[in-house]
């Protein structure tokens, strides 16, 4: 399973840190395997430039299996690069060209500041789901029987859907309002369309939304950039839920955010 | 300095000692638990799950990762299911069911009170999933849905599509946020655990790095939990992520922790072979697939040999000249027999020469779901009411049922390799995927430093020398949620008038100065190699010499080539870079560092096991058929190994006595 040997030339944003000047530097990369993945051939420019005595460049990643939501990446202008449907980890170097001249930048948003080269700050998500993306039980073992209450099928899959985000930040990075709706909604979707979810979705929606416009993300005007770059096919219609439990919840006048 | 192991199983009949064990423990009053502080390494399920209870209860928790969010631990990526014996099916499951299942499959080398109590509080977890709002799949009742996996006949493991350990995670990472949120909870995101401090004997805090700012800090706590999950990054390629360690196992290891079983390493039969040397990571398909895919390679080897050529596709293979191994071996299990014994068919097969891998090793075997494609089309058909439908629409119908089962699994199989996994059968191969030894570890969960207590993982006790599939999740959560909020109040019962521990102290002093001292050495070394290049050739040796199949000879030339690797390493390896910033090759340099003494020791155990059991696998001690011979006379024991001093060759082996009064030892027989 050789595959094709690639020769790349690279311009990778550098940045030593939050707060400081960046700019693409350019490297130039001979004999990558077309089985490798992208980090695969980002570790062998790192392996490179240790050898040249230059500082390797700083990149997100963990799992490599397109779940845990660590890598990142702009690549040619999209999120998680040239492909549909995947993580930057899950992009192999077969979908490129020999001579291919490829840009890598970090997400760029207001909500997610760089701290160095290509990793960014995404603990905003983080913060919004401390304003409410739980459900209120206590963790004691004494709770019901699971099978106690049935969940209709086409609403439990609905609610795994929604659960499928894997909080990568790449439907905020790819919209031009930075707006951080998709992953919202998927949170708040998950639980609204649970009964175990569903006693406390009127706070919980004014809460997660107030939390998000303070972390400075942009509203949503419907663009739908984020469904397309979206690696796990987090559905808009999960964003007109939210809005229906968000409007609800303004016009229900006992319950309030807080 | 002595270790005396003591295990702490409570008297009494198996299916009272935990009930007794709860009911006779001390407690921390709620308002106690303010004044006491806990430290927890690692936020999977074992650590998210024990930060999220214990903060319930009101005890000061700081909790650690080195991920930029606790959502990213590594237990996010397991796949397949978690086990519970609730018996839903109706197939005849229940706790002492489980409870021989895991024992069994365990080769007999866990420790039986500990396998009861995880499979008594098995339901709970599910129960306390659910009511998280983990979306479990359900059948159009609204029931909860179950399949079977490997080492079982019955259908015990509950899944979300293939996204289990995700959902899972999610509700611990759900209740730890409802915890921070109240304030009760602090999360050190981005945080690396590099040293423990031990004061008068007793766990005290922990000095860790930032990541970001390089900042060393020191932590003080009443308690120190480890939930840092497995070392299988030993062998550099393996399925754990890229940033899972042994640092924090063995950092309190050389502070007195014993380490128990190190050489038990899982080997998972279904991953991607690999692909060529720059490949950093195998991935791993769920064993679910064994469920509806079936295992074979060419029966001829000139056929192998062809397909390795790329001159005949694998649907080119008549059906008679297919072989299917583990059917062929095992007719009672078939594909379903556990992952120890399938790895090794698949070893076997590739060794005699039928693999079918086009990689430089010619290691690879095919899962085929042809097979199912037609059963579920018929199926499906039926259900549809379409009278004689033709061949074709029958596999398209099949392939939608298999699409709605292992859908993700597809995708991901295709991004990696290119291949379409609906069209052509699977290549698998076996991986380094777990590791069942890990810190010595008392019924109580605290390891041999009082106060250090190790969870998930990171411990030994549940899986003996195999683990069955689902059933390190239910571990994790066992510990995190049902095991260790009762069992550590037991031990900080004596704490509520210590009052706040000092961070300035000659302990913690010396555990920075000894943090410091070593990331400047990697900074001033200035040699020529890379970290990944050490890490690499660790691997190498490890996965020949101390891999799937291991002999007497091998291993100790495996001792003295990581040995030699291990003084190359300090004395040629570079970093670059600075110390005050994001520094990704010193945190690595550091793993490896660790790395290195481990898998010495993982060797040094393996030599001394005289035996085949579980991922132990000998050659010298084999039964005719190739399976594995045990010998329960003398080595029916836990090998737990006390630090003593640099030289990993004079560790002192420690050894708990395996005692089974509820379970009759077996030859382990999946035929
Ligand atoms: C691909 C894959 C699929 C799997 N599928 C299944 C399955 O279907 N069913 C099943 O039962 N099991 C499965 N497993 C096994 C199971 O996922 C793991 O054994 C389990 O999740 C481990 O959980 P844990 O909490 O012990 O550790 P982890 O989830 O690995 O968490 C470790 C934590 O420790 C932190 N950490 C580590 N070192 C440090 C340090 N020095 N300082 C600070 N923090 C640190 C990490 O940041 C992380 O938060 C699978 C495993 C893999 C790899
Ligand atoms: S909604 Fe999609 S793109 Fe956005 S964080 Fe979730 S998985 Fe990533
Ligand atoms: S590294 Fe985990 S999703 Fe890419």
């Amino acid at each position: 399973m050789a595959g094709k040997l690639l020769n790349l030339t690279l311009k990778v944003w550098r940045q030593a840190g939050s707060g400081q000047q960046g700019k693409f530097e350019e490297y130039k990369l001979e004999g990558v395997s077309t089985e490798s993945s992208f980090l695969e051939m980002l570790d062998m420019l790192n392996e490179q430039l240790v050898e040249q005595d230059k500082e390797p460049v700083s990149f997100d990643h963990d799992c490599r299996e397109g779940i845990c939501g660590m890598c990142s990446l702009f690549i040619n202008g999209r999120a998680h690069g040239p492909d549909r449907g995947i993580t930057t980890c899950q992009l192999h170097m077969r979908m490129f060209n020999d001579g291919d001249t490829i840009v890598i930048e970090p997400w760029r948003s207001a909500g997610f500041p760089v701290i160095k080269d290509l990793i960014v700050d995404r603990t905003a998500f983080d913060r919004i789901q401390h304003a409410g993306g739980f459900v209120s039980v206590n963790t004691s073992g004494n709770t019901i029987d699971a099978n106690a209450i049935p969940v209709e099928k086409e609403k439990a899959d609905k609610a795994f859907a929604a659960a499928a985000c894997i909080g990568c930040g790449a439907c905020v990075a790819t919209c031009k309002n930075g707006s951080a709706m998709l992953f919202v909604s998927a949170k708040v979707s998950q639980y609204a369309l649970l009964p175990q979810g569903r006693v406390e979705a009127t706070r919980r929606v004014l809460n997660m939304v107030r939390k998000m416009d303070e972390e400075g993300f942009g509203n949503c005007t419907n663009t739908g950039a984020c469904e397309v770059e979206c690696p796990k096919g987090i559905s808009l219609e999960n964003i007109a839920r939210m809005n229906r439990e968000f409007l609800f919840a303004s016009l229900s006048n006992d319950i309030k955010a807080e | 300095m002595s270790i005396k192991l003591d295990s702490r199983i409570p008297e009494g009949d198996i299916h009272e000692k935990w009930k007794n064990h709860k009911d006779h423990m001390r407690l921390v009053a709620p308002n106690n638990r303010g004044k006491i502080d806990v430290i927890i390494i690692g936020t999977g399920l074992a650590g998210g799950a024990a930060a999220a209870s214990l903060a319930e209860m009101g005890y000061n928790v700081k909790a650690f990762c080195y991920q930029d969010s606790p959502r990213r631990a590594h237990s996010i990526a397991a796949q397949g299911g978690i086990n519970a014996a609730k018996n839903y099916q109706n197939d005849g499951d229940s706790v002492y069911r489980l409870f021989y299942d895991t024992i069994k499959g365990g080769d007999y080398r866990a420790r039986e009170a500990n396998v009861y109590r995880l499979a008594e509080v098995s339901g709970s977890i599910i129960d306390q999933c659910v009511a998280q709002g983990v979306p479990f799949a359900r059948e159009y009742g609204g029931l909860l849905d179950n399949r079977s996996f490997g080492g079982t006949q019955v259908q015990r493991t509950f899944y979300a599509a293939g996204q289990t350990g995700q959902q899972l995670l999610l509700g611990a990472y759900s209740a730890m946020n409802r915890q921070i949120g109240k304030g009760r909870l602090q999360m050190f995101n981005r945080h690396e655990m590099l040293e423990l401090v031990v004061v008068d004997g007793k766990a005290r805090g922990i000095i860790a790095r930032d990541l970001v700012t390089g900042e060393i800090q020191r932590h003080s706590a009443h308690a120190v939990v480890i939930a840092s999950g497995g070392y299988g990054n030993v062998f550099f390629l393996s399925t754990n992520a890229m940033g899972s360690n042994g640092t924090s196992v063995w950092k309190i290891h050389k502070k007195g922790a014993a380490f128990a079983n190190p050489c038990f390493t899982q080997i998972h039969p279904t991953c991607i072979p690999v692909h060529g040397d720059q490949q950093s990571k195998l991935t791993l398909m769920s064993e679910s697939l064994r469920n509806d895919g079936r295992i074979w390679v060419p029966k001829k080897k000139e056929d192998a040999e062809a397909v390795r050529a790329g001159k005949l596709k694998p649907t080119d293979i008549a059906e008679e000249d297919r072989d299917y191994y583990l059917e062929r071996r095992y007719p009672a299990f078939g594909n379903l027999v556990p992952r120890d014994v399938a790895s090794r068919a698949a070893k076997e097969r590739c060794d005699a020469g039928f693999g079918i891998e086009n990689n430089a090793t010619g290691e690879g075997v095919y899962l085929d779901f042809s097979a199912s494609f037609v059963k579920y089309g018929k199926e499906k058909a039926n259900e549809l009411d379409i009278h004689n439908p033709s061949q074709e629409e029958i596999i398209k119908l099949g392939k939608k049922v298999v699409e709605e089962k292992y859908g993700n699994l597809f995708t991901m199989y295709e991004k990696i390799t290119g291949d379409n996994p609906y069209e052509t059968p699977m290549k698998i191969y076996p991986a380094v995927h777990y590791t069942m030894g890990g810190v010595w570890v008392d019924y109580n969960l605290m390891s041999s430093i009082p106060g250090c207590f190790v969870t998930g993982e990171a411990n030994f006790s549940d899986h003996g020398a195999n683990r069955l599939g689902a059933s390190a999740l239910m571990q994790g959560l066992a510990d995190g949620y049902f095991v260790l909020p009762y069992t550590i109040a037991d031990y900080l019962a004596d704490d509520i008038r210590t009052g706040t521990i000092s961070t300035d102290t000659p302990e913690f002093e010396e555990a920075e100065k000894q943090v410091n001292e070593r990331i400047q050495h990697f900074l001033t070394n200035k040699g020529s190699k890379t970290v990944d290049y050490f890490h690499k050739k660790l691997g190498r040796v490890m996965w020949n010499k101390v891999g799937m199949a291991r002999d007497a000879e091998g291993l100790k030339e495996a001792i003295k080539e990581i040995e030699e690797i291990r003084k190359e390493f300090w004395r040629d390896v570079k970093v670059p870079g600075s110390d005050k910033t994001i520094n990704m090759e010193l945190e690595k340099a550091g793993r490896v560092a660790d790395f290195l003494e481990l898998g010495q020791l993982m060797a040094i155990d393996a030599l001394n096991r005289n035996e085949s059991c579980g991922g132990h696998f000998r050659t010298e001690y084999q039964t005719e058929e190739g399976e594995t011979l045990r010998d329960d006379e003398q080595y029916s024991y836990v090998a737990a190994w006390e630090y003593n001093g640099e030289d990993i060759n004079q560790e002192i082996l420690h050894k708990e006595d395996l005692n089974y009064k509820y379970i009759k030892i077996a030859a382990r027989n999946y035929k």
